[in-house]
């Protein structure tokens, strides 16, 4: 985003835009990377829940993909996964 | 209580993009807490982890109206919030059903905010107070707080060549919130999913005020591997650390007992903030500390049973 | 219809509150303040307003909860004084940022140490660099009306700041006057309906507030608030217009006594107004042309009209009622000294007088026409700055 003038933004410092975070790419902070072998998963969607990052998108009650744009490779869904489906890869 | 493939189907109220730290529990809490209504919600946070890093201007990681305000005040910002909702409603110019939920973490909760959050549960409003506990003022560099355990190294109880870390017992705050009377007061940690998610829908379906305080392991300030923290959420409720509680209008009972119960050793170890208590001159803390856990078990027990119906 | 009733200060500010009928009042009492909120939190109990009344456990939060109901959406009100004041400092300049059209009687008392409980401005003094807009009534018949203008200048769409109304503790607070009584209709139609800006409460479209502001941004923001100040000067003598003929008054920015010909004047605020104006009307009598400049609104500061009314006197004298510790006088003196720099270059010498609630009278205030006498003959000035009525 370029930065903007006083004049050009809300007053009162209100961000009016929800959910603008998503423009922010904190996907490059990993340096490992869950790689998810979907024809082990069990669509426990535990990997779903436990994400701390809203990382993991479910479609439908299934695993749709994981966001790579802002995941920070913490590890959390390949430790918690009961069929040991994802794997952290080095990028 | 609705399955995980039916909670999957609610938007997400907190979205990607914001600064946490990987593995951060906090976060974890939030998502896990947002799953307890389909309602909408208009969520507050007090300063520290959680608002600074969702709110870095111009983006905010919130889907939902949001408000920080400063750094003990949150329960009574929502307070106002929550009161303008009512005025609003008797004038019939809002017709939807609302959620407040105020989110602090265990400083602006335990210690800086602990007057605002008394006055909100004192006054009967309605909201949900979610403590995100990770045990120190994590944001500004780990220092320690009044929900720092005993024994634990934190930047400004350091342990060292004199002094083992933290020589104050953990303030029981659910207890401080119990003592306002209100209608749900509980224990959760992130591990235990379902278990907080019942705590959530059952306090966000009460009149009046709820509290729940979150075990949320930290990385950085527990010094543990980032991938482990749901591991150390489940090992505070194995060894009694944290004992996964609900008190329903001043009925105290254990939601989830673990079937076998872990020496506490298993939990100091886990985490390098402990680590100087494995020192030969430190040692005799670690049974002071199983001690204290098996008190406190001890005396939850007690309580559920004097307070049964 | 004319309607002339018996209040104090307190009370006159909590009935402008009661026609006003704000959504949201949330309150925490303090000496001289709380008449304001027991008698508002009677007309809650007696079903004579539709507020929602939050007894907060502190000013902190009595604050905090109006920055909450006010960023909903809905029109708040609250009260303080002193320490309450100094209680909520961090909150009060939050509420200004937030751009929240929050709408606060102060009654003024000095700040602790030592605690005391009687006038002084030390408290709103200290408040003036918040971004709040500043108001100052001299008596009960000032606090009604000017409580009943705020919310107008606070929601304005160029302006939305908070508003302070601001009397003195106890000698205006708690004495009784007769207060001419607007209509409650006419109240109605003059504040209108609150449309609110960006509400939390309009969950359709979801807002954050008060966002963390990195190096980049925290100073376009603080911009915005200079110029919303800016806005406030220009917008303040339009409300007014529309204000005045429902009151039939001639506020402005300055009230000016006497300054027509005026060669030596006063500048004062509050209550000591009123001394000082039978005080220049003594010295009339003696041919002496004296004058003197109430300040009403001191922030946004009045500079222009200050300058303009001084330009033909010989000498004037600041009175404050607070003291700012620079060793250079206090608030006032100093933006009215800075405001005539270069522009009017008369002797501007300072009195800080009456702290702690110390009393003012004519003898005083006759020394300090005496002194500008002197002044205004021999263009010397003795002392630049002095205490009146401190026991030396």
């Amino acid at each position: 985003m370029s930065q903007k003038n006083w004049k050009e933004i809300p007053i009162g410092g209100r961000i009016t835009k929800p959910g603008s975070s998503l423009e922010y790419k904190t996907g490059t902070w990993r340096t490992f990377k869950p790689v998810r072998d979907e024809s082990k998963c069990s669509q426990c969607l535990l990997c779903w829940i436990y994400c701390p990052d809203s990382a993991i998108h479910v479609k439908d009650g299934k695993i749709d993909y994981i966001d790579y744009d802002h995941c920070k490779g913490c590890g959390i869904c390949a430790e918690i996964c009961p069929k040991k489906c994802i794997k952290m890869e080095k990028e | 209580m609705a399955t995980i493939k039916e909670l999957s189907a609610i938007p997400e109220r907190l979205v990607s993009g914001h600064r946490l730290c990987a593995g951060c529990g906090a976060s974890i809490a939030v998502r896990q807490i947002f799953l307890g209504t389909k309602d909408p919600i208009v969520a507050g946070s007090a300063t520290g982890c959680l608002e600074v890093a969702t709110t870095i201007y111009p983006y905010t990681a919130w889907n939902v109206p949001f408000i920080h305000n400063a750094f003990e005040n949150v329960a009574a910002t929502m307070s106002g919030i929550e009161t303008a909702y009512r005025a609003l409603k008797k004038k019939g110019k809002i017709k939807e059903n609302i959620k407040f939920i105020a989110f602090g973490g265990d400083g602006g909760t335990y210690d800086i905010g602990i007057q605002s959050l008394s006055g909100m549960l004192e006054r009967g409003h309605n909201i949900l107070y979610v403590c995100y506990d990770n045990e120190a003022y994590m944001n500004t560099g780990i220092q320690r707080s009044g929900a720092t355990p005993y024994g634990a190294s934190t930047t400004t109880a350091p342990a060292g060549k004199v002094l083992p870390g933290k020589l104050q017992l953990k303030k029981d705050l659910t207890a401080i919130a119990v003592a306002h009377k209100i209608p749900y007061a509980a224990q959760a940690t992130i591990f235990y999913w379902k278990d907080l998610v019942n705590k959530a829908t059952k306090a966000l379906s009460v009149e009046g005020p709820s509290f729940i305080n979150v075990l949320s392991p930290c990385p950085r300030g527990w010094r543990f591997p980032q991938e482990k923290t749901l591991e150390i959420s489940k090992l505070a409720v194995e060894t009694g650390v944290w004992p996964l509680i609900e008190i329903e209008n001043g009925t105290w009972r254990f939601t989830y007992k673990p079937a076998q119960k872990k020496p506490v050793v298993e939990w100091l170890k886990a985490q390098g903030r402990f680590k100087h208590l494995f020192d030969e001159k430190n040692k005799h803390l670690i049974e002071e500390i199983q001690k204290k856990v098996d008190e406190h078990l001890n005396y939850l027990e007690k309580l559920c049973s004097a307070t049964a119906v | 219809m004319t309607k002339i009733i018996p209040l104090t200060g307190d009370q006159a500010a909590a009935e402008a509150m009661r026609q006003i009928n704000p959504d949201v009042v949330a309150a925490y009492p303090i000496t001289p303040q709380t008449e304001i909120v027991m008698t508002f939190s009677q007309f809650v109990a007696d079903g004579l307003v539709d507020t929602e009344l939050i007894q907060v456990e502190s000013e902190h939060s009595a604050m905090s909860a109006c920055v909450g109901a006010s960023a909903s959406g809905v029109r708040v009100m609250t009260a303080t004084s002193s320490q309450g004041l100094a209680l909520m400092w961090e909150i009060v300049y939050i509420a200004s940022s937030m751009r929240l059209p929050i709408v606060m009687a102060v009654v003024n008392r000095a700040l602790s140490g030592p605690i005391n409980i009687h006038c002084d401005h030390s408290d709103t003094m200290g408040a003036r660099d918040s971004g709040w807009i500043q108001i100052y009534c001299e008596n009960a018949q000032e606090v009604y009306e000017m409580m009943i203008l705020a919310p107008r200048i606070a929601e304005h769409p160029d302006i939305l700041l908070p508003v302070m109304v601001c009397q003195d503790g106890f000698i205006t607070s708690h004495a009784t006057e007769g207060v001419k009584i607007i209509d409650d209709k006419d109240v109605k139609n003059f504040i209108g309906e609150y449309i609110p800006k960006d509400p939390i409460l309009d969950i359709k479209n979801p807002v954050t507030y008060g966002p963390l502001d990195l190096q980049d941004y925290y100073f376009e923001h603080k911009r915005q608030q200079a110029e919303a100040v800016k806005n406030a000067i220009v917008k303040i003598p339009e409300i007014l217009k529309e204000f005045n003929k429902l009151v039939g008054k001639e506020y402005g920015f300055i009230e000016k006594y006497r300054m027509e010909d005026a060669e030596i004047a006063i500048v004062c605020l509050s209550s000591t107004c009123g001394t000082a104006r039978v005080v220049i009307d003594e010295l009339r009598e003696k041919n002496v042309k004296a004058g003197m400049i109430k300040i009403r609104f001191f922030r946004p500061f009045p500079a222009e009209e200050i300058v303009n009314t001084c330009r033909n006197l010989k000498a004037l004298a600041v009175l404050d009622r607070a003291e700012s510790f620079s060793g250079r006088g206090g608030p006032v003196y100093n933006d009215i000294r800075s405001a005539l720099y270069q522009s009017v270059n008369i002797p501007v010498v300072n009195y800080i007088y009456g702290l702690g609630g110390r009393d003012i009278d004519k003898n005083h205030i006759n020394i300090v026409f005496n002194d500008l006498i002197e002044i205004s003959k021999t263009g010397k000035i003795k002392k630049l700055i002095d205490y009146l009525g401190v026991r030396d």
